[in-house]
C-alpha cells in the first residue's frame, strides 16, 4: 500500500505527524494488520513526558500485546479518547480517526531522522 | 534452507495458504493462526460452524490382548468402561503425578485404543507408554498416517451429514464410528476442543484435501469458515478446557488442575495414584481457577496474580473471550482462597489490575 506522505515513520510501526510544535503519533497500518483484531489499547495519561524510543504503552490483539514506543521526545498534550471504547478503530484507520497521542515536540529536529513514507515503504518491502 | 522450510507440514498446508491464512511456527509446526480474523472466526463457530485442520495431532495406537492392562496403567480414566464406539478425556501421568500430556481415548475394539494426543507431545508421550509396556502389547505412533479435520458449531452435524451416510443424529456426545466421508474411510468422533457440538475427523492423509473442500463447499449455505489456531485457543478459553503447557504439565497434577473427574481411583493402579492420593488426604496446595477482568486490562499467560497485594499464583491463559465481551482466564492460586468471588489483581505490566475469581467453564452452550 501507499503510505502518506505527510507522516513519518520508524521501524517499531509508529508514525507521528507534526503540525508546528504538535506531533501526533499512531501505529502504521502494517502494524494494525500484523496484530489482528485489536482489544485493548493502553494509553498514557496527558502531561506524561516520554523520550523518543521510551515505551508509551502498548496495544494488544486477541493474541499478544505489543509496545508502542514514542517515536519523538515530549509531553503528552492529549490522549484519543475513541480508543478506550472502540480499540477496534486501530484496525479500521490506524493513519486517521484512530491517532494514539498528540505530543509537544520538545526536540523537532528529530523528526528529520525518521523514515519518509518512501523509506518505509523499501523498509516493509525487505 | 529458508525457515518455513524446516517445519512440519500438515497435508492441508497449501490450502491455508490458497486461503491466504497467515501462518505460525506452532511447536515446529507451519500453522494457520488466522484467515478472516481470530474474533470473526470464533463467532463463526459459537454461530454456525467452523473448519479446522489439526491434521499436527498425534495418534498412538494400542493394540493386543492386553491392550486393556496398558491404557489402564498409563492413564488416569478408567478405560475399563468404554464401550466399542466410545471416547473419553483422560491424564497420561509421570509416576510423580504431574502430566505427560491430556489425551483422548477411543475404543475401537477390546484389543485396539486408539489415542488422540498433543501434535507436540507425541513423540514423548509414544516413548512414555511403550516404556510401560509391561505387556506384549503393540504400541505405534501413527501420527503421519492419519489427517484430522474437526468440523464445530451448531451447524457442524447438519453439513457434515451431507457428505457420510453415518448416521449422525444417532451419534452421542463422546462417541464415534468407523464409516466413510464421501466414500472414503473416515473415523468421525464427536468430539472437540470448542465448547460447541461438532467432530473431529480422521482420514488418510492423501484424501485431506478433498475432504476439507467438500466440507468448505458443503457448509457454504450455513457459512462455514476455516478457522485458525487463534481463535481455537480463544474457543477452548471460553469453555475452560485445558492446554498442555498452560493450564497443566508435568509439574501439575490433575487435582490441582480441576480434573478430579478424569482420576478414577476405584480403577486399581495407575501410574501416579500414589502420589495422587497423597495429595487428595492431605490436601491441596493450588488450584486452577478462572477469573474475569474488572479493571481496565488484560490477564495474560505468565501475569503474576496477588490476593491483598502479595504475591499468590500466575495467570495459565488469559485474554479476551470474544463471545462473552469481557477479559477473562485462569490462574493458579493457593487452595484455600481459591473459591469463585474472590478480588484478585492481575499484575498488567506491572500494574495491579483488579479482577474476580469465577467458575469454570466461562461459556456453556445451549443444549
Amino acid at each position: 500500500m501507499k503510505y502518506p506522505e505527510n507522516l513519518r515513520y520508524t521501524k517499531e510501526h509508529e508514525w507521528v505527524l507534526v503540525e508546528g510544535e504538535t506531533g501526533t503519533v499512531g501505529i502504521t497500518d502494517h502494524a494494525q494488520h500484523e496484530l489482528g483484531d485489536i482489544v485493548y489499547v493502553d494509553l498514557p495519561k496527558a502531561g506524561a513526558a516520554f523520550e523518543a524510543g521510551q515505551s508509551i504503552g502498548s496495544v494488544e490483539s486477541v493474541k499478544a500485546v505489543s509496545d508502542i514506543y514514542s517515536p519523538v521526545t515530549g509531553e503528552v498534550l492529549e490522549v484519543n479518547p475513541l480508543l478506550a471504547e472502540s480499540p477496534e478503530k486501530l484496525n479500521a484507520d490506524p493513519h486517521g480517526d484512530a491517532w494514539l497521542v498528540k505530543m509537544r515536540l520538545s526536540k523537532a529536529s528529530e523528526v528529520e531522522g525518521l523514515l519518509t513514507a518512501a523509506e518505509y515503504e523499501a523498509f516493509l518491502g525487505e | 534452507m529458508s525457515e518455513a522450510a524446516s517445519l512440519l507440514k500438515t497435508p492441508l498446508n497449501d490450502t491455508h495458504r490458497a486461503l491466504g491464512a497467515r501462518m505460525v511456527d506452532f511447536g515446529g509446526w507451519d500453522m494457520p493462526v488466522q484467515y478472516s480474523g481470530i474474533i470473526e472466526e470464533h463467532i463463526t463457530v459459537r454461530t454456525a460452524a467452523g473448519l479446522f485442520d489439526v491434521s499436527h495431532m498425534g495418534e498412538l495406537e494400542i493394540r493386543g490382548r492386553q491392550a486393556l492392562d496398558l491404557v489402564n496403567h498409563v492413564t488416569t480414566n478408567n478405560a475399563a468402561k468404554l464401550a466399542v464406539g466410545q471416547v473419553h478425556y483422560s491424564g497420561l501421568l509421570y509416576e510423580h503425578g504431574g502430566f505427560v500430556d491430556d489425551i483422548l481415548v477411543h475404543k475401537v475394539a477390546d484389543d485396539h485404543y486408539f489415542l488422540c494426543v498433543n501434535a507436540g507431545n507425541q513423540q514423548k508421550d509414544f516413548e512414555h507408554i511403550a516404556g510401560h509396556n509391561r505387556w506384549e502389547c503393540s504400541v505405534e505412533n501413527n501420527g503421519s498416517k492419519y489427517a484430522q479435520i474437526a468440523i464445530q458449531g451448531p451447524k457442524a452435524q447438519t453439513i457434515l451429514q451431507r457428505l457420510t451416510r453415518t448416521d449422525l443424529s444417532q451419534m452421542k456426545y463422546y462417541w464415534f464410528a468407523d464409516g466413510e466421508v464421501s466414500g472414503q474411510w473416515a473415523r468421525i468422533a464427536r468430539t472437540g476442543y470448542t465448547g460447541e457440538d461438532g467432530f473431529e475427523i480422521y482420514v488418510a492423509p492423501e484424501h485431506a484435501g478433498a475432504r476439507w473442500q467438500e466440507l468448505m463447499e458443503a457448509g457454504r449455505g450455513e457459512g462455514v469458515k476455516p478457522v485458525g489456531l487463534g481463535a481455537r485457543n480463544t474457543l477452548r478459553l471460553e469453555a475452560g478446557m485445558a492446554l498442555y503447557g498452560h493450564e497443566i504439565d508435568a509439574t501439575i497434577t490433575p487435582l490441582e488442575a480441576g480434573l478430579a473427574w478424569i482420576v478414577k481411583f476405584d480403577k486399581g493402579d495407575f501410574l501416579g495414584r500414589s502420589v495422587l492420593e497423597k495429595q487428595k488426604a492431605e490436601g491441596l496446595k493450588r488450584k486452577l481457577c478462572g477469573f474475569e477482568m474488572r479493571g481496565r486490562g488484560i490477564g495474560r499467560d505468565g501475569y503474576e496474580v496477588r490476593v491483598a497485594g502479595t504475591p499468590a499464583g500466575w495467570v495459565t491463559s488469559g485474554g479476551p473471550a470474544p463471545a462473552l465481551n469481557k477479559n477473562i482466564g485462569m490462574c493458579y492460586l493457593p487452595a484455600e482462597k481459591a473459591a469463585a468471588g474472590l478480588e484478585i489483581e492481575v499484575m498488567v505490566r506491572n500494574q495491579p489490575v483488579e479482577a474476580v475469581t469465577i467458575p469454570i467453564p466461562f461459556y456453556k452452550r445451549a443444549k
